[in-house]
């Protein structure tokens, strides 16, 4: 039994004046064939491609869940991806997603078996948009991300189209609308890619991002554009989004990136008024 | 040995990995005899409420003895929702009613599921929640959530205020993944190996 009454009405306990959900950070890495591409700035890893240990790294730096996504080309190399998921998850106690090898209810099943909590399912629900019921029908649909490569060039976000195929293949759909049909299937959640900005660091796509994350109700993590700080200070605002990814930056920007660096991500956030969990 | 209660609603390996990172002796099951052996119970799950109804068969009774003779029982999510009286998720799926009130979606005002990390308001004396700071940010994945009660030992505000925590005597509960809240969900799982 409480020895003091709680007072829910009273304001967050921890961050006064602050929203108590946190706008969360999640670290991607890129795996092909069991190892992380894209270089690795944890200088105390002993194996810096091994997605297990730098999976850890990120989690103890503060990153709120992790990405993992298999980009691996030859079905050789994919089949890599089951034992690479249950080496990741052993150590891990933060919310772990896997994409890119997911195409079948049966694929999902063995990845969830794995220790995944959320799988990532992208050209698959494009292709199968049944893909996406049946997985919420067997693991709910908080298990169930659907990821969305959208492009717009200069045109207004309500005309960005969806493309797969790892962006090589236009679809004909508008990203909104299959936001929307994505979430009626089942969707837990909505990982919204800009290819306009994807890789270039000049900061998310704000515009695109609101917008899907006004026309549903489930949250919206966005990708593509990370460059700084400040771009995530932008997405969380003006872009609305729920969560926000990042790979390279993680891996590329500063020569020391570890603990300091996502610390003071969060630290510049926080000071911006953006509700983030801390101490990380 | 901790028995963790295979009823189907996902989420097993996760509780299964903690519990073995802190040393514990657990053993995932859906049989009623190792769960009438067990020391300790774990009702994991997550997703729709009508999962509950494979509580509510055969392993109900040894579920319920357990937790009469004294034995520490926590439920996750929902798991802990089934220790309430039910949910409108599934009004027809009854729940273990040992605590007063039924589990009801977030009011439409806010955004739902309601998935991310959020911050516990946490009352003094709860044994599950030892050593866990006043403020301190756990996992959240769920659309409906349970009341607050008299045995209400932590709150979470979405929309209004909801029961992250309750506890009585033996029986503990929590709505939010303590597998998946990285050091502070550890310490709340290790409180309970250790009670």
């Amino acid at each position: 039994m409480p020895s003091e009454p709680l007072h829910p009405s009273k304001p967050n306990p921890g961050l006064p004046g602050t929203p108590w959900l946190a706008k969360r950070i999640i670290a991607c890495l890129d795996v092909d064939a069991g190892r992380v591409v894209k270089g690795i700035q944890f200088q105390q890893l002993r194996d810096a491609g091994d997605p297990a240990e730098l999976s850890r790294a990120h989690a103890q730096a503060g990153a709120d869940e992790i990405v993992l996504l298999d980009i691996t080309a030859t079905s050789d190399g994919r089949k890599t991806l089951v034992e690479t998921v249950r080496r990741t998850a052993r150590e891990l106690f933060v919310p772990f997603t896997v994409g890119g090898g997911v195409r079948t209810l049966e694929d999902a099943t063995r990845i969830f078996d794995a220790g995944a909590d959320k799988v990532s399912i992208n050209s698959a629900a494009v292709a199968n948009p049944a893909l996406i019921g049946e997985i919420a029908a067997r693991f709910g649909s908080q298990a169930v991300i659907v990821a969305i490569d959208a492009r717009r060039g200069a045109a207004t976000a309500d005309a960005a189209e969806v493309y797969v195929s790892g962006g090589r293949t236009a679809t004909g759909k508008k990203a909104l609308a299959w936001a929307r049909e994505a979430e009626q299937l089942g969707a837990g959640e909505i990982l919204l890619t800009s290819m306009d900005r994807d890789g270039t660091g000049a900061g998310f796509d704000c515009e695109l991002t609101a917008a899907i994350a006004s026309s549903v109700s489930i949250p919206v993590i966005a990708s593509g554009g990370a460059g700084n700080a400040e771009h995530f200070v932008e997405v969380f605002s003006a872009g609305k989004a729920d969560a926000a990814l990042a790979a390279s930056i993680f891996h590329f920007s500063s020569p020391n990136f570890g603990t300091n660096t996502m610390a003071e991500l969060k630290q510049t956030l926080l000071n911006a008024g953006i509700p983030m969990r801390w101490p990380c | 040995m901790i028995a963790i209660v295979d009823y189907g609603a996902g989420n097993i390996t996760s509780v299964r990995k903690a519990l073995e990172h802190l040393g514990a002796d657990a053993q995932v099951t859906s049989d009623a005899s190792v769960i009438a052996a067990a020391q300790k119970l774990i009702v994991p799950g997550v997703g729709h409420f009508s999962r509950c109804q494979v509580l509510n068969q055969s392993i109900r009774t040894p579920i319920l003895e357990a937790i009469k003779n004294g034995k520490p029982f926590l439920g996750i999510c929902v798991g802990m929702q089934w220790l309430f009286a039910g949910s409108t998720e599934a009004p027809e799926i009854p729940g273990a009613a040992l605590f007063a009130g039924k589990c009801l979606r977030f009011p439409a005002a806010v955004k739902s599921p309601h998935v991310g990390w959020n911050q516990i308001e946490v009352s003094s004396g709860s044994r599950l929640l030892k050593g866990v700071s006043n403020g301190a940010y756990v996992y959240y994945t769920h659309s409906y959530r349970a009341p607050v009660v008299a045995e209400t030992v932590a709150c979470t505000n979405y929309g209004d205020a909801f029961s992250a925590a309750v506890e009585r005597d033996n029986v503990f509960g929590v709505q939010f993944h303590p597998e998946k809240s990285a050091e502070t969900g550890l310490k709340i799982l290790e409180n309970f190996c250790a009670l």
